[in-house]
Order: C-alpha cells, then sequence, then structure tokens
C-alpha cells in the first residue's frame, strides 16, 4: 500500500513547511502527508517539531512558508479548531472535554440536537449509545466527563470526533496516560478506523507502540525532517536512534548489586488504607525497589498514604526503625522521605511561575534566615539543581511551563531533592518524555542508589521496571501479589502478578 | 521547541512585566495630571495629606486583602467586619468609662478589643473555608451579612456614638501629625512594608503564591495549606482591626451604614494594582497605587464640576474593568505560544 502513496491519495499533506515563532525557526521546510486508512507515526524527542506539525496540519498555527493540501488542492486551513468543519480533527494530549458536563452533552457541544428550539437530549443519548456499541465501548452517555477514567475520557474524545466525520484524527500521544491493557483496547478501536477509512496521525514516544499500530513512521529533528518510510523497515533501535541522532549505548545504568544485609529504612506492616488491604514491605538502603501494576492497582496510593498525603486506616509504618505516623507531608519531608508525583503538571510544579521558586519550594524552610528568604541561597540552588540534573532552558528566568516535559520532569526531580532524602519515592519517572531523557533520568536513579539513597520506582512502563530495579514488587487491586528479585524480573511474570493469573502469600 | 521558544517569549514578556510592575504607577500619575491640570489646589499640600489619610482605611484593608486573594480566596466580609468591630469597641469604651475613665487606658482596651475581634472573625472565615471545606465566597458572604446585621442591631438600628470625653482622648489617632504626616498614613506605610516584606521575603508569602497558583502542587511541595490559607483571614482580620482603629476616632461614631462596600473597594484596588483575581500572584505595591488611584478619583470629582461627584462609583467602576482587561490581554498574550 505505501507504495501507491502520491499527492493523488494523500488526504491531507503538509509540502516544505517551515515555521518560526518571530525570528526563531522551529521546523525547516518539512514534508508530511497522511492517507485514508493509514496509520502515519510521528515520532521525534521533546521539541523536534512534532507539536508544531500538528497545530499547523490542524490549523492551530498557520505556516510561515509551505503549502498545505487537502486532496490534492492548495488550502489555507481556518484557525482555532474551525478545521474539524473540513473533517480534520486534532486530539490534544490534555483532553478537552467540559468535565462536568455528561458524555453525550460532550460529544454533542456546540451542534446539539434539537426539537421545535429545545435540545433533545434523548434523541443525543440514544445517537451517543448506538456509537459506543459499534465501537464495543462499555460508557454510558449519561455519565459525567469527571466520573470517567482518563482511557474512557480518551474514547470519548475520539467517539466525539468520528460523529464528526472526520476524516483525519490527529492524535497527540494518545497513549501516554494509558495502562497496557487499556492500549489494547484503545489499538483496536484505531484499526477499526483504519479500516473504515479514517486517516490516522499518531504520535507516540512509545516506540514498540508506534512498532505496532503504524503503517508509516515520520522522524523529526530539532525541527529538520529525517525520514518517512513503512514500519518494517525499522526497528525499535533503529527509530530511537534516528531520533535522537547518537548511538544509544547503555540505555539502562549498570545496576550495583543490592547489599542484602544492608539496613532497612522503610518498612510498612499490614498498611490498610480505603483501596489497600494489609501492605507489608520493606525497602533497604541503597536499593532501587520497583513497584509494579496497573494503573488503579493502588501503588500510588500506598506510598501518598506513608507520606501522609492519602488518609491511612491502621497498620505501622517505621522509617528507619521508628514508628513513622506522619501527620503531615511536611513531617514525612523531614523524616528524610519524599514523594515525587507522576502528574508533574498538576500536582508537582507551578507552571506559571520560574525555575527559582519551583526549584526551593518543597524545602522552603530550609532556605530561610532570620525569618527572611535567602535568596542568594536559593540562587545557589538553582545553579545547582540545574547543574547537578542537566536541566536546559534557553534563560533561567523562563516560566516552567515553557520548559520541554523532559525538563520539567529533571526540575521535579531536583526540586525533591533539595530536601536531601534518604527515601526517595518517584512515581512513573519517565511519562511522556523522550528516549534521551529517559536514559539521563534512569542514570540520576542509579547514581542516587549508588550514594546510599533508597529509590522506589512505581512505574507502568515493563521494560524500566526490569532495566533498573534491584527488586520488583507487584501490585494488584490494592494488594502486594509478588515479589521478583535478579533475573526472575521479566515482563512474564510481572504480567502474571499484576493480571492476578499468579499470586503468592508470603512476601516483605 | 520550548526552549528555542524562549527567547522569544521572554521578549514578549519583558515588556509586557514591565507594563505591569508600572501600569498603575502610570495611571495614578496620570491622575494627578490631571487633577492638578483641573484645579491646582489638587497637588495643595493640605488636599494631598487629606488624601493620604483617607486612602490608609481602603488601603490597610487591601493590604489584607492581597495575601487572601493571592493565595486563591476572597474575603466579601470586611466592610461589615470593620462596622461591626467598629460599633463594638464603642461599646467597649463607653462602659469602660465606669471603671477605667476616660483616658487612654479605655481607649487601649477599646483598641485591644479591636484587634482580637479582628483575629477572630479572620479565623472563622479562615476555619470554615479550609475546614469547612465552603467556598471562601460563600463563606464570606454569610459572614458579611452576620456582622452588618450584628452592628444594626448593637445600635439598635440607629447610630453608637462614642463618648465625648474619650472621643477627646481618642481624637490625635486620626487628626495629628508626625513629622508632617497624619497617623494614619503612618499606619498605612507600616502595614504597606510589613506586608511588602512578608509577601516577597518569607516563606509564609511565597506559600500564599504557591497555594494561589495551584493547591495540589502546593499540597505535594510539603505545604500545610489548610494552615497558611486561614493564616491569609486572619491577618486579613487583623488589618481591618487596624483600619477601624483609626477610622473611628475621625467621626466617633458607627453604625449600619459604616464601611458599606469598603470589601469592594479593598478587591478593586488589589485588582487595579495588578494581583490576580484567581490567585497565584501578588503585588502589595500595586495594591497601595490601587488605593490611591480610587481616592484620588473621588478627589478630583470633588474638585471639579466637569463630572458630577455622584458619578463616583462609575468611574471608580470603569478604572477596574479597564484594569482587569489589560491584565487579560497580557495573560493571554503570555500564555498563548506553548508547545
Amino acid at each position: 500500500m505505501q507504495e501507491t502513496i502520491s499527492n493523488d491519495v494523500s488526504v491531507l499533506a503538509a509540502e516544505r513547511v517551515s515555521k518560526s515563532f518571530g525570528n526563531v525557526p522551529v521546523l525547516f521546510s518539512v514534508s508530511f502527508d497522511i492517507c485514508a486508512g493509514e496509520v502515519h507515526a510521528l515520532i521525534g524527542e521533546n521539541g523536534a517539531g512534532k507539536s508544531t506539525l500538528m497545530k499547523i496540519l490542524s490549523g492551530f498555527l498557520e505556516t510561515t512558508s509551505g503549502a498545505i493540501r487537502l486532496d490534492g488542492q492548495e488550502i489555507s486551513l481556518p484557525p482555532d479548531g474551525q478545521a474539524e468543519a473540513l473533517g480534520i480533527v486534532l486530539i490534544h494530549q490534555e483532553l478537552n472535554l467540559a468535565e462536568q458536563m455528561t458524555v453525550a452533552e460532550n460529544i454533542y457541544l456546540g451542534r446539539e440536537l434539537t426539537q421545535h428550539g429545545f435540545i433533545n437530549s434523548s434523541e443525543m443519548a440514544r445517537r451517543a449509545s448506538a456509537m459506543f456499541a459499534e465501537f464495543g465501548l462499555d460508557i454510558s452517555p449519561s455519565a459525567r466527563i469527571s466520573d470517567l477514567s482518563i482511557a474512557q475520557k480518551q474514547m470519548v474524545e475520539i467517539v466525539k470526533a468520528i460523529s464528526r466525520n472526520a476524516r483525519v484524527l490527529i492524535m497527540d500521544e494518545p497513549t501516554a496516560v494509558l495502562t497496557e491493557a487499556e492500549t489494547e483496547l484503545f489499538f483496536k478501536q484505531v484499526r477499526k478506523l483504519k479500516a473504515g477509512g479514517t486517516a490516522i496521525v499518531f504520535v507516540s514516544h512509545k516506540l514498540h507502540e508506534v512498532k505496532e499500530i503504524a503503517d508509516r513512521v515520520t522522524i523529526l529533528r530539532d525541527g529538520q525532517w529525517i525520514t518517512t518510510k513503512s514500519v518494517e523497515e525499522f526497528t525499535l533501535d533503529s527509530m530511537a536512534q534516528m531520533m535522537v541522532g547518537r548511538e544509544l549505548s547503555d540505555f539502562y545504568p549498570p545496576m550495583n548489586e543490592a547489599d542484602v544485609d544492608a539496613e532497612i529504612v522503610l518498612e510498612t506492616r499490614n498498611l490498610n488504607t480505603k483501596n489497600l488491604k494489609d501492605i507489608s514491605f520493606r525497602l533497604r538502603k541503597g536499593e532501587v525497589l520497583g513497584f509494579a501494576g496497573l494503573i488503579g492497582s493502588g501503588r500510588t496510593e500506598l506510598f501518598e498514604a506513608i507520606c501522609s498525603l492519602e488518609e491511612r486506616q491502621g497498620g505501622a509504618v517505621q522509617v528507619s526503625g521508628k514508628q513513622a505516623d506522619f501527620r503531615s507531608p511536611a513531617e514525612a519531608r523531614d523524616a528524610g522521605i519524599v514523594y515525587l508525583t507522576k502528574d508533574r503538571k498538576a500536582k508537582g510544579l507551578l507552571m506559571e511561575q520560574g525555575m527559582r521558586p519551583n526549584m526551593t519550594l518543597f524545602a522552603l524552610p530550609k532556605f530561610t534566615r532570620r525569618f527572611m528568604l535567602d535568596r542568594a541561597a536559593e540562587q545557589t540552588a538553582l545553579e545547582r539543581g540545574i547543574r547537578r540534573f542537566d536541566i536546559r532552558a534557553r534563560n533561567p528566568n523562563c516560566r516552567t511551563r515553557e520548559l520541554s516535559g523532559g525538563n520539567q520532569q529533571k526540575l521535579l526531580l531536583a526540586k525533591i531533592m533539595e530536601a536531601e532524602p534518604r527515601i526517595v519515592i518517584i512515581d512513573e519517572p519517565t511519562r511522556g518524555i523522550d528516549v534521551g531523557t529517559k536514559q539521563q533520568i534512569y542514570h540520576f536513579i542509579a547514581a542516587l542508589a549508588a550514594e546510599g539513597m533508597s529509590v522506589v520506582v512505581i512505574s507502568s512502563e515493563m521494560p524500566e521496571i526490569i532495566g533498573i530495579c534491584h527488586r520488583v514488587l507487584v501490585m494488584r487491586s490494592g494488594r502486594i501479589t509478588g515479589e521478583l528479585t535478579g533475573d526472575a524480573i521479566n515482563e512474564n511474570e510481572i504480567v502474571r502478578f499484576a493480571a492476578g493469573l499468579k499470586e503468592e502469600r508470603a512476601h516483605g | 521547541m520550548a526552549d528555542i521558544m524562549t527567547n522569544q517569549v521572554t521578549g514578549a514578556r519583558t515588556t509586557t512585566m514591565d507594563f505591569k510592575t508600572y501600569g498603575p504607577a502610570v495611571a495614578l500619575l496620570l491622575l494627578c495630571v490631571i487633577g492638578f491640570m483641573l484645579n491646582p489646589a489638587f497637588l495643595s499640600e493640605g488636599n494631598i495629606t487629606n488624601l493620604l489619610t483617607r486612602s490608609a482605611f481602603i488601603g490597610i484593608i487591601a493590604v489584607g486583602a492581597t495575601f487572601v486573594i493571592t493565595a486563591g480566596g476572597i474575603d466579601l466580609s470586611v466592610g461589615s467586619m470593620a462596622a461591626v468591630i467598629a460599633g463594638v469597641m464603642i461599646i467597649v469604651m463607653n462602659n469602660s468609662i465606669d471603671t477605667f475613665g476616660t483616658g487612654a487606658t479605655t481607649v487601649l482596651i477599646g483598641c485591644g478589643f479591636s484587634i482580637l475581634l479582628g483575629l477572630g472573625a479572620g479565623w472563622i472565615n479562615g476555619m470554615l473555608t479550609t475546614k469547612g471545606k465552603i467556598e471562601a465566597f460563600i463563606v464570606t458572604l454569610g459572614t458579611m451579612g452576620i456582622f452588618r446585621s450584628l452592628v444594626t442591631y448593637f445600635a439598635d438600628g440607629g447610630t453608637l456614638s462614642l463618648n465625648h470625653d474619650v472621643r477627646g482622648t481618642y481624637r490625635p489617632v486620626y487628626y495629628d501629625s508626625i513629622l508632617g504626616l497624619p497617623f494614619p498614613v503612618w499606619v498605612f506605610i507600616a502595614v504597606s512594608v510589613a506586608g511588602w516584606i512578608l509577601l516577597n521575603r518569607t516563606t509564609f508569602g511565597r506559600y500564599c503564591t504557591a497555594i494561589g497558583s495551584n493547591e495540589a502542587v502546593a499540597k505535594y511541595s510539603a505545604i500545610k495549606v489548610d494552615r497558611i490559607k486561614t493564616w491569609t483571614y486572619v491577618l486579613q482580620g487583623l488589618c481591618v482591626a487596624m483600619a477601624t482603629i483609626i477610622y473611628v476616632p475621625r467621626l466617633g461614631s458607627a453604625s449600619s451604614s459604616t464601611g458599606v462596600l469598603w470589601e469592594l473597594e479593598a478587591i478593586a484596588a488589589v485588582i487595579i494594582g495588578g494581583t490576580v483575581l484567581k490567585g497565584g500572584y501578588g503585588r502589595i505595591g500595586g495594591t497601595i497605587i490601587g488605593a490611591l488611584i480610587l481616592t484620588t478619583i473621588g478627589n478630583i470629582l470633588n474638585f471639579t464640576d466637569v463630572i458630577s461627584n455622584y458619578l463616583n462609583g462609575t468611574m471608580q467602576g470603569l478604572i477596574i474593568i479597564v484594569a482587569v482587561l489589560l491584565q487579560r490581554s497580557d495573560w493571554s498574550r503570555r500564555a498563548s505560544p506553548k508547545n
């Protein structure tokens, strides 16, 4: 099929498109086309120009030079999402749904069905539910968006797009927040759409997914078009290499042998919360302990409960042998145990503020002298953090939201480390960041453990759990169902514990 | 790409930041020029001190409001709170005369009560908002009504008047000057300086900004969100109490019409000064200028016949809307170039 591609069959094409913001060029003469019934993956590191290209293809941005063709005709796309009327729909990474409205209301938002001038809710619900049935989705049209899981919201967005007769569907990292099971479900829908003739642009950092779902792959690097080839011509490694532009040797850092006799720094016994049942485990000094499991299995809740971000209902927690019933996250911090959230935009960093206030916010009491903030010390901390974690910003005074995802994650890590913890819990350390930065973060984690810090890594990405952890605990439905060490840490075993095919009673 | 774009974004930001910082000051300067052109007496020493003294009440309250708003809250009860504090102060002082005479002791007792009431009222607002988990708008709308009706009840629908002799003792607090500046202006300056330091140079101020920017981030940054938020309301109460202490000797009375619409003037001063209503960015300097702008408008209208004095509210309203319009266009421009 790929061989026949030409301008005659491509639904939407960008020809030698360039884009500059002010006098800063971000895309250099990039060509890209998408055919009916095809999934075309667009990959590249953060900052490679993927978002800009997608916004140009959907009319949210204008080109500086070059042409956009729809069905072969040169066209200037209308701005602000009005290109939807032409069948071009961009699904943003941050989903654009009205949280307090129902599923059906969202699907028909802006073009409500009416009868005698009044909104015809029952007809909208009937049609929405017919669409869900067609896709084999179990979502009630009368459910509120805020009650849905992220995967379900994603599906609603897609159904909404389809219901608008989308011919071109452009999706920005749709699987970033989905579990593997949810991703499978999602891909099933994508294949259906593809079979129905929809042209799909798929952006993802997860290369194995690209391999699985895409027909063609285009790689961008630093705003330049690198290549467009059929997916069969790539291996995972070759994709990663072309994205980064260099060899990715030592993707995972060498693992120091964990000292099995090292002192126990954190121990829980029969910890309970609303959704957790009798959690008992131990963490040793210098250990990297992985927590695997499906999203919603209770991993985040467990550590939020330990750090007093979430309510606890009984059970004992000991830090270095001492009872640790923290009444606030501040007490946990002062005891040397810190939690780094997986949701850096909503819970991790102040996006509208600069880097400095973010860097020192978590450990702010440390930066006071005679009740006043010590701004010189703050500046030193910022410079130290930037150096230590290789945070790259053009301008040290820029706002946090202007940083790329990878640099935000490094800033968050630096912020948490300012508290000089002995135990650090990192929830989804590499969500939504590019391959190069991922590698850096893995090396940081290994270095922290080598310095004697204990690290807990909560992750839904199997390869990283396997690549960096000394020991792995698997959780399912609020319980620890299995423990893996050494060579036993492999994808197969983790999945079996996580999915409930296997369970062991004794652990710790 | 975000990295590459930073340059351009920052370029735009420097100018808008400058505008944001100096905009209110330029507006105030412009108003003064207009005032002077309409009537040169506007810049007479007498009028300037009068203007500053009058700004003091709203200014002091607005400094407190800056903290509440920066931390993402709102306090609508300050006007009624001032009224009820003034009322109770007068009752307490009148009843202390038998025991303590009409001297400074009585006045100090009154002032002490004022401070306690301010702190207490602020604490109630804060606890209801944080522990009670009720929207600040609702809580303070409720306490606004309660405080207002209480002062009406205490005054029995009329006016509470301070004993004539006590008034004599207390009078200098409003009318006397130190080093050429009236006492209320000194209080205003002291509160402003303390407020500026608190907001810009202490952890408390930083925490207020963080909470107003994003409460979840604040929580995950080990900030005791509820405690800090409660403190902003307590601080607001303290500011109201201090404003009341210098307000009472001016007229020596309190009634149900005392402090009417002060909450709106205080919030207006904060917003005109560049503090963002949804929280996360606060400016004490701007607030002070905002308070001065509001008073200056009224003052200019008093000086001229071009616009009726009755249109004072209209002018203030226009200024508020224009200030927010400028603020918003600025925000969206800063927010739009996003990758």
